[in-house]
Parts: structure tokens; C-alpha cells; sequence
């Protein structure tokens, strides 16, 4: 036994934490796994039991993988005579798979333009959230506004109860307002969920940015904007982040308004995911990768800006 | 290069006032030291002369140009920040050439004047690298050569040594000072720390509760307090206050206290009252024979001197004499004074009474 010490932890507890760390990690990613190898399973693969769950094995529990869920969730099929089908040979790989149920490629889906959909909405409203929540929370950190504290009071209270608890007010004043079924309209509404969260953050970061970098900025001849923009966003940027992936998480996911205001012109991807259940029985292999599909964009963002979510997750708490 | 006048600077945040009424002058190429306890008010005013917080009323002159209502980017000053203030995201040469881009100078011109000022400050070595992982010592430099870089027409100077180590704060000081011998610039620099205020100033102002208390050369205000305050506040061990009632006339030159006369420099206003005696520890001399008598409580060996508290019919005295000197606790011995060098006070305002000694040196 080595000499004892009170900050380092000791080669058991190490070992210990990694080990639930690495279960716990295990336990979460088991859906994910499970839902992204559905997704190059045939339909009968995907409902068999037991379970198949290894790739390419002749075993009891291999499949062979397929791109079937992925051709059934970006195209339109329709059933064909056989005489059809033998006068039109298959014009490609897609084609091909599909002509193993009689079927032939009519068209896209709508899943490209849904999904189109989300990116513009989900990434639209992130950017405004955090474009407006970053100048209102430096005016509420650095400026004497009167009744700030009843100000910033009021962003909050908008959280205070499920943002779908004024669903139908809301939905009223947007077909008033012509915003139903418009992508302007759905940004504004993520936006004004996210924007108490995205003040609220990233005043907590700016607090934490001493004054006196803007400070010396402004001594050094720069106007207060400048400052702003070349002093104390470079500085903000961890808070930036970790606001701008908390703000993308819930426009990106949110079902309940996308399901009641949405429909033909501004439908984003999870209304729309539900929808393939219904063509035609249960395609799992096409849910699971329309699933698959749905979760990159937000994994791509956040692994993107890991480490500043690592250090924003303390809330400004700890700074440099 | 340029005079800096301060005239009837006020500054108020909401109810609480932080500067009260302040004037006084900076002259060309002084180094100024604003000294005074925390919360004195000597950083707003520091403030206020850069431009970061506006007066509530008066006037601030730089060079005879009223600017006080003035942005800080039109003023021409620079600042030292305690905490230096670096940009973190940026490299030690283009924190220091971050003034300058901002003039619109040219990349050659930037260079070469970012070239000149870390040769002066020995920093050439370290201009490409980030500045997180800079010493104390240097990320002053750092925030030096930023502020000197665009030759400004003063400096500001905000507690600059207050971060640094108890070692390293005394080389920076004199580093500080041959620096501002060398450029001659007008430097103003705040400080709590009167040892550092009396080391390195060409003037003094002593600020407390959001008053200028008293303003002068470091010699005047250690000899010649204006208040009870100052006198406290500088030296150490500090001035001793010998308490007693009194009354006194114009031109008098002694006065009984404690029922033994003393010599003091005359007097030049009437007073009656509470009166304090002050006289600075090195002023005052143990002999066996004199009438003035006070028992010894303890003494503090120092070296060359030793400071030795005694109790006296008006309180405790600090006396700094010779180590050399024999002085046991409990003894009893008589007490002398410089008679030069006496200050009285007014123990109700802590006012200085007007004296042959200092009334050169007063002012209002």
C-alpha cells in the first residue's frame, strides 16, 4: 500500500467508478445499438425470436444486413403486375431491393424534406435563442436596466408551466396570424421557449467574465460593441456552446406543437417518423433508420462541442 | 505627456456616495499615488480620470481639455488593471498590439513598436506565447507593454503589484519606477499600501471615507499630517497620539499636558478642547531624568532599533530608538520628544491645529 492521500483517489475506487461509468454508458447506449442495427434488418429479421442481433453471421441469432429499411424510408413503392416488372428490368441497386416484394420506385418520400424541415427550424431557432439571449443577458449583466431583477423574473416565469399548456391559445393566434404550418412561425415558437434558458445561461457566463477585459478594450480605444464582440464573445464561447446544444436539443426533439401546428408545408422529422408505421404495416427497419437519421444532426452538434458542454454543464460556475 | 487636473470631482452611486467633493492636481510627469484604506474611493477616482465611470458632477482637465464627460477612447490614457486584464484568447504580442490595431496602424509600424516596447520590458522571448501560462512578474510586463505601447498621454495604474508575491511586488516596483523615469510619462497609481505609496510616489494623496484628506510629497505628508488620520495611516508603527485637554493661544510655543510643559512648534490658531499630541515614534527618546514618565509594557527587537510601547498618562507610545539602548519591561523611565516635530490634532475633526510646523503644507 502507497502512500495515502486525500485528493487522489485510490486505485480501487478508480477502478470501481470506471467500471460503473463504463456499465452505466453500456445501459444507455443498448437502445441506440439496438435501434441503429434495426435499421439494416430485413422486416422479418427485425420482428424474429429470438432476437438477431449479430451482423452477418449464419448463427441463430445473425442477419444478413440490409439497405431495405433505408431505400422504404426515402422512396414511395408501388405493388406491379408481373408483366410489368419483367418489361422494366431494375434500374438500380434500390430498385432492385424492392422488386424482391413485386414492388417498383414511384418517387422520394417525404422524409428528405421533413427532415429538411427540422434542420431549418431546429438549427433557425437555436441560432436566434442564442443570437438574442446573448445581448440580452450582456445588457442584464453589465448595464443598469431598471426592475432587471423583475425583468429577468418575467423571462423566467415563461418556464413555469408545459409550454404545451397554452397549446391551443397558441394555435388560434397562428392561424390568425397566418404562422400555422410556416417554418418562421415554428422558429418563433422554439425561440420563445428557449430564450429564458438561453438568457438565463449565459448571463450566469457573462457574470463570469470580469469586466475589466472589456474594460481594457475600451481603453485601448475600442468602441463598446467592439469590445463586446472581440472581448467577450471569444470568452463566452463555452457558455455560447453549451446554451446553443441544450436550445438545439429541444427544438430538435419537440413532438407536441410540431404534431398540432405542422402539417403539409413545415412538418419536421418526428411528426412525420410515426407517420411510416402506418404505410402499410410495421416497417421497423424504416422507423429505425429514420430514427438513425434523426439522431446524427444533434450528435454531430454536440460531439462537435463536447468539451465546451463539459465545462458549460457547471453553469459558469467555474470559469477558465 | 500632460497635467492632470482634478476639480471638484464628485461621484455618487445612488445613495451611496463614493467620491465627496475631491480636487487636486496632477502635474506633468509626476508619479502620483492615490493611497487610502479599501473602499476610500481612490479606484473611482482612478476611474473616473480614465473615463470607466463618468462624475457625478466637476470637472476632470487632461492638458487643459475638460474630458471628464468623456468616452475612454478619447482620452488618450491607459490602464493597468490589478488583475492585469490580458486578453486571454489572444497571444502576448497581440495583447500588446491590440491598442494599436485599433488606430488603424500599419502591420509594419505594429510590429516594429511592438519590437521596441518588449525590448524595453525584456519580454522578447515570450511575445508568441499565450498569455495563460505567463508568470505574475510577466504577465505584468505584459499589461505594461500594452499600456506603454501607443504612448499615451498618462497612465493609470490600478493596485499594479497587488497580485504579485511579497518578493517579487518590491523588484516590480523599481522596475515600475526606472520605467516611468525613463518614459517620464504622468502616472497615476492607486495603492493601500502606504510603504509602497511613500517608496515610489513623486506625490501622495491620501483618500479615506470618499475624502481627499491631505495631498503632498511623500516628506510632507509623513512630517506634516494634515488629520489624524493621515498621521495614523502612514508610517509604521504609525504616530502616536498623546491624548489630553487643553487650551492653547495663537504664537504659543509650549504647552502643559499631563502637568509637564513641552515645547512645540508655535502655534498659529487659538484652540480649546480635546487635544491629541502627536509625535512620530523615532521622535521620541527614553531618559532616565525627564519629568514625563511612562512605564515600560514591551518591547520589539528590529535589529538595528527596537520599538518599545510604553504606558503614559495619555495612553500608549511607541518609541523607536536604538537597540542598543537598554528598556525592560516594567521599568519606569522619563520620555522626551523632538519638539520640532510635534503635530497637535483636534481630537473631535482629527484636523491638524495650525502650526509654524505645518502651515505651509495645509490647505482649506
Amino acid at each position: 500500500m502507497s502512500s495515502f492521500s486525500v485528493t487522489e483517489p485510490s486505485n480501487r475506487t478508480k477502478w470501481f467508478a470506471g467500471t460503473l461509468v463504463i456499465l452505466y454508458a453500456v445501459i444507455t447506449m443498448i437502445p441506440l445499438v439496438w435501434i441503429a442495427l434495426t435499421g439494416f434488418k430485413s422486416p422479418s429479421d427485425a420482428i424474429a425470436y429470438p432476437p438477431k442481433y449479430v451482423i452477418g453471421s449464419d448463427s441463430e441469432a445473425g442477419f444478413k444486413p440490409t439497405l431495405e429499411g433505408y431505400v422504404n424510408l426515402f422512396t414511395t413503392r408501388t405493388r406491379q403486375t408481373q408483366e410489368f416488372l419483367d418489361a422494366n428490368p431494375p434500374e438500380n441497386w434500390a430498385d432492385e431491393i424492392v422488386r424482391q416484394y413485386d414492388m417498383v420506385i414511384v418517387g422520394p418520400s417525404k422524409f428528405g424534406e421533413r427532415f429538411l424541415n427540422s434542420v431549418i427550424i431546429g438549427f433557425g431557432s437555436t441560432f436566434l435563442s442564442v443570437f438574442l439571449g446573448t445581448l440580452a443577458a450582456y445588457a442584464f449583466s453589465r448595464f443598469k436596466i431598471p426592475l432587471a431583477d423583475d425583468l429577468l423574473f418575467f423571462i423566467l416565469s415563461t418556464r413555469m408551466m408545459p409550454p404545451i399548456a397554452v397549446a391551443i391559445p397558441i394555435f388560434l393566434m397562428y392561424r390568425q396570424l397566418g404562422l400555422s404550418d410556416t417554418h418562421l412561425g415554428m422558429i418563433l415558437l422554439y425561440t420563445g421557449v428557449n430564450i429564458s434558458l438561453a438568457v438565463w445561461l449565459l448571463k450566469s457566463f457573462i457574470d463570469g467574465i470580469p469586466t475589466e477585459y472589456e474594460e481594457a478594450a475600451l481603453i485601448d480605444g475600442y468602441t463598446r460593441f467592439q469590445a463586446f464582440y472581440k472581448v467577450v464573445l471569444p470568452q463566452a464561447a463555452t457558455g455560447i456552446a453549451s446554451t446553443a446544444i441544450f436550445c438545439l436539443i429541444f427544438a430538435w426533439n419537440e413532438y407536441a406543437f410540431a404534431v398540432l401546428l405542422t402539417t403539409a408545408n413545415a412538418q419536421t422529422a418526428p411528426p412525420f417518423i410515426p407517420t411510416i408505421i402506418g404505410v402499410g404495416g410495421l416497417d421497423w427497419p424504416a422507423i429505425a433508420a429514420g430514427v438513425t437519421i434523426f439522431l446524427l444532426p444533434v450528435m454531430i452538434f454536440t460531439i462537435l462541442l463536447r468539451k465546451h458542454l463539459l465545462r458549460g454543464i457547471t453553469f459558469g460556475a467555474v470559469r477558465k | 505627456m500632460a497635467q492632470i487636473v482634478i476639480k471638484n470631482v464628485k461621484k455618487q452611486f445612488g445613495d451611496f456616495t463614493a467620491v465627496r467633493q475631491s480636487s487636486f492636481t496632477i502635474e506633468d510627469g509626476e508619479f502620483f499615488m492615490l493611497l487610502g484604506p479599501s473602499g476610500c474611493g481612490k479606484t473611482t477616482t482612478l476611474r473616473m480620470i480614465a473615463g470607466l465611470e463618468l462624475p457625478t458632477s466637476g470637472e476632470i482637465y487632461l492638458d487643459g481639455e475638460e474630458i471628464s464627460q468623456r468616452p475612454p477612447s478619447e482620452r488618450d490614457i491607459a490602464f493597468v488593471f490589478q488583475m492585469f486584464a490580458l486578453y486571454p484568447h489572444m497571444n502576448v504580442r497581440k495583447n500588446i498590439s491590440y491598442p494599436l490595431v485599433s488606430q488603424g496602424m500599419s502591420r509594419d509600424a505594429v510590429r516594429s513598436k511592438v519590437a521596441e516596447v518588449s525590448k524595453i520590458l525584456g519580454i522578447e522571448d515570450i511575445l508568441d506565447r499565450p498569455v495563460g501560462g505567463l508568470s505574475g512578474g510577466d504577465r505584468q510586463r505584459v499589461a505594461l507593454g500594452r499600456a506603454i505601447v501607443r504612448e499615451p498621454k498618462a497612465f493609470m495604474m490600478d493596485e499594479p503589484l497587488g497580485a504579485l508575491d511579497a518578493e517579487f511586488r518590491e523588484h516590480m516596483a523599481e522596475e515600475l519606477r526606472a520605467l516611468h523615469d525613463r518614459m517620464g510619462a504622468t502616472t497615476v497609481y492607486v495603492t493601500h499600501d502606504q510603504l509602497e505609496a511613500m517608496q515610489m510616489g513623486d506625490k501622495i494623496v491620501v483618500m479615506n471615507n470618499a475624502v481627499v484628506e491631505q495631498f503632498g510629497t511623500p516628506q510632507e505628508i509623513y512630517d506634516k499630517p494634515a488629520t489624524m488620520f493621515v498621521a495614523d495611516f502612514i508610517g509604521s508603527p504609525s504616530m502616536n497620539f498623546l491624548k489630553f485637554h487643553g487650551k492653547l493661544g495663537t504664537g504659543a510655543s509650549a504647552l502643559p499636558m499631563h502637568g509637564v510643559d513641552f515645547d512645540v512648534p508655535q502655534t498659529r490658531e487659538p484652540f480649546e478642547g480635546d487635544m491629541a499630541f502627536g509625535v512620530r515614534p523615532e521622535h521620541v527618546s527614553l531618559s532616565g531624568d525627564a519629568k514625563f514618565r511612562a512605564e515600560v509594557v514591551a518591547t520589539e527587537y528590529l535589529g538595528t532599533t527596537q520599538i518599545v510601547t510604553l504606558n503614559t498618562a495619555g495612553g500608549d507610545v511607541k518609541a523607536r530608538i536604538s537597540s542598543e539602548q537598554p528598556a525592560r519591561t516594567g521599568e519606569t523611565v522619563g520620555l522626551e520628544f523632538n519638539p520640532e516635530t510635534i503635530t497637535l490634532f483636534d481630537r473631535q475633526s482629527g484636523r491638524a491645529l495650525k502650526s509654524e510646523l505645518n502651515e505651509g503644507v495645509l490647505h482649506g
